[in-house]
């Protein structure tokens, strides 16, 4: 019993020298790291605004092994953190089990659904913020061709391409889109070059605005469509600036509101089913001095007309997720 | 004779170099502006202040015990297996498609199935190496190390078009069936009255990597085959005057070598993950390298070093936990112990070597 209390005393002492303010939110980032460019570093960036804002502080950490999924959301559990936020479909299997032995936290997951009463689940309806791009590029194109990269061949970015034919087609039904995906492996996501060379085959089939959802394969693509002298969207965060004059605008899908809110919301967070589409600010296209000269007031109007119109739910843009099938191609 | 005594060169010269190790860690962790005692602290409460933490050590001194090994037994025979990585990813693959597709009574069996599983696929995986190198004298360091990158891609191919299940986003297979789930030491000890956390991934498997020690301590120093490895190591000419086959010395090492790291899936795969994913060894393969060398290729040495390895893991996640140091300095102080322990060995012993024998000699006169 007495190597039992010198083990608990031990546990103890590590939550006290931890500091345990008690209720500090904790932020988990997957093996990407948290600088990725993308995903995770604009889930850093919702942590920091919470923390600039409110002058708290988090626990973060950044995934080493596989084996630490469970760990880290375990040890911050036990070390008080409300609510825990994670980033990425690969907590979900780690989540559903370690949730129910912490009722009293809250848990935010981004990207995925867990269906436990103290867990958050957040997905973006990337669909809608295709579907605004897609109107945009259509009428950006001159050729009547426009085209779309992905990334790594999953659901989630059939998602975007379907979103995005649709709003192409909505503008011109007898518009050409393209379609190539990277590779069927993690490592799409990381090919530039790949993306480059996509970028140049889509080109010599006469299109001349071009969709990258691609995490940094996507780089690739819009480095490619400058010095061709086309247009590219990039994706989840605002990559306007990257190639000035050259990206007609990106596709935002707001990590960094989602977990900021989370943190906001502290330990009384909501939980359930959460999604951020256009009419919460959790996905839109970005506007700024970069791409002005590109979007007419004609175009403007039309994709806010559009963007209204999905906030009201008076127009429905099709999921692929829903039913693993596009009505368009 | 010119030589320091057993105990100094077994313990005094890896504890050294692991001193200095330390110490350049902590001035690494005072340049970046934290405190290095609060850094130990963390590292040594994380690792075994706990029975969770202790949980978690155990686990991945399990995966390096293996991969230790593994490396250790080639080197018997003056074979530098690097490819341990690539042939624990196969093992992962032997122990996921026996998991799925063989439907089990009873772990038990399920484990003795696996184990056959995981050795069968790492070591066909270095089978090939091994005959290239036997019969075609192509360089084991080179085969080894390119076919990490073949099974990489091997076991790519497998999970995106064979094994994944239909609209799963991730390329790893389904989890496994309940029947095939490891008891971990928190059931294991459970019936003993110890109450260990129900938390931590140590399972049944770490039981079954100390049985590997010993067996590998007894083939080694003594069988006949021990006996005939390690003479083939010493000198290739003396042993092919000895009548040992250098083609069979280096198949069955390779093949034992092999086997061995396919052995660590046992662990991550079945005893952790239960089910296979993408980047399931993470790098145990060459941290295998790092506790062999100073294991100095013996089993018990190859224990302890996991050990060491283990804390340094779950010590450094610990650290990361609960401090402002990034996970790349963890990765920096890991470095440390290996260029200490392993390419700097002579640094710490030529100098000690000398201090013996200069005291030998005075003691002498």
């Amino acid at each position: 019993m007495t190597l039992m209390q010198k083990f608990l005393g031990a546990a103890a002492g590590i939550a006290l020298t931890a500091g345990a303010a008690v209720a500090d939110p904790a932020m988990i980032f997957d093996l990407g790291g948290k600088f990725d460019k993308s995903f995770n570093e604009s889930a850093f960036n919702g942590a920091t605004r919470w923390a600039e804002e409110t002058g708290g502080t988090f626990f973060e950490i950044e995934m080493q092994s596989e084996a630490q999924r469970e760990q880290a959301l375990r040890r911050f559990a036990e070390a008080g953190a409300n609510p825990i936020v994670m980033t990425g479909f690969a907590f979900a299997g780690a989540l559903s089990e370690v949730a129910p032995d912490y009722p009293d936290t809250k848990f935010a997951i981004i990207d995925m659904v867990v269906d436990q009463p103290n867990v958050r689940s957040v997905v973006f309806n990337e669909h809608e913020g295709s579907y605004l791009v897609g109107i945009m590029a259509a009428q950006a194109s001159k050729t009547g061709t426009v085209s779309f990269i992905g990334g790594m061949d999953i659901p989630l970015i059939r998602k975007f391409a379907c979103g995005y034919v649709q709003g192409a087609k909505a503008v011109n039904p007898d518009i050409k889109v393209i379609q190539n995906m990277t590779g069927t492996t993690p490592a799409a996501w990381n090919d530039p070059v790949k993306g480059s060379e996509l970028t140049k085959a889509q080109i010599a089939q006469g299109s001349d605005v071009v969709f990258a959802a691609a995490g940094s394969t996507g780089l690739g693509v819009l480095q490619t469509a400058a010095d061709e002298n086309i247009l590219s969207i990039g994706v989840d965060s605002n990559q306007n600036y990257i190639h000035p004059g050259k990206v007609l605008t990106s596709m935002m899908k707001r990590v960094d509101n989602a977990v900021y809110q989370a943190m906001m919301d502290g330990p009384d967070m909501e939980t359930g089913f959460n999604v951020m589409g256009i009419s919460n600010d959790g996905i839109g296209y970005a506007m700024d001095e970069n791409n002005a000269a590109l979007v007419s007031a004609d175009m403007q109007a039309m994709v806010d007309a559009a963007s209204a119109k999905i906030a009201s739910g008076e127009l429905v843009v099709h999921d692929y997720m829903s039913s693993d099938s596009c009505p368009v191609e | 004779m010119d030589k320091m005594p057993a105990w100094a060169d077994a313990v005094l010269v890896p504890l050294i170099s692991l001193i200095l190790a330390g110490v350049l860690s902590a001035l690494v962790i005072l340049a970046i502006g934290e405190s290095p005692v609060e850094a130990v602290n963390y590292m040594v409460k994380g690792a075994f202040g706990s029975t969770n933490g202790w949980g978690y050590t155990l686990y991945y001194a399990t995966n390096f015990m293996f991969t230790g090994l593994a490396v250790a037994v080639a080197f018997h025979a003056r074979m530098f297996n690097i490819g341990g990585e690539g042939q624990a990813m196969l093992g992962g693959l032997g122990v996921a498609l026996v998991c799925l597709y063989i439907p089990w009574p009873h772990w038990s069996l399920a484990l003795i199935g696996s184990i056959t599983g995981a050795a069968i696929f790492g070591a066909l995986w270095a089978a090939i190496p091994a005959y290239l190198q036997a019969r075609r004298g192509s360089h084991i360091v080179i085969t080894t190390i390119m076919f990490n990158f073949i099974a990489f891609s091997v076991l790519n191919y497998v999970l995106v078009n064979v094994l994944k299940p239909a609209g799963a986003m991730d390329p790893a297979t389904a989890k496994f069936p309940e029947a095939t789930h490891l008891p971990t030491l928190h059931d294991m000890l459970a019936p003993l009255g110890i109450a260990f956390s129900k938390s931590s991934p140590a399972n049944v498997t770490l039981f079954v990597a100390l049985a590997a020690c010993v067996g590998v301590y007894y083939l080694i120093w003594r069988t006949k085959l021990g006996y005939e490895i390690r003479a083939y190591g010493f000198s290739e000419s003396g042993a092919v005057y000895a009548g040992i086959s250098p083609f069979k010395i280096i198949m069955v090492v390779m093949l034992l070598s092999g086997a061995l790291a396919g052995g660590m899936a046992v662990n991550n795969v079945m005893g952790e993950a239960e089910r296979l994913v993408m980047n399931s060894v993470e790098g145990a393969g060459f941290i295998g390298i790092a506790v062999a060398l100073m294991g100095r290729s013996h089993p018990f040495g190859v224990f302890l070093a996991a050990i060491l390895f283990g804390f340094l893991y779950q010590g450094g996640a610990e650290m990361a936990f609960w401090t402002k140091i990034p996970r790349e300095l963890v990765v920096v102080i890991q470095a440390l112990v290996i260029l200490f322990t392993g390419a700097l060995d002579n640094m710490v012993r030529m100098p000690l070597e000398k201090m013996f024998l200069a005291m030998r000699k005075k003691g002498d006169a």
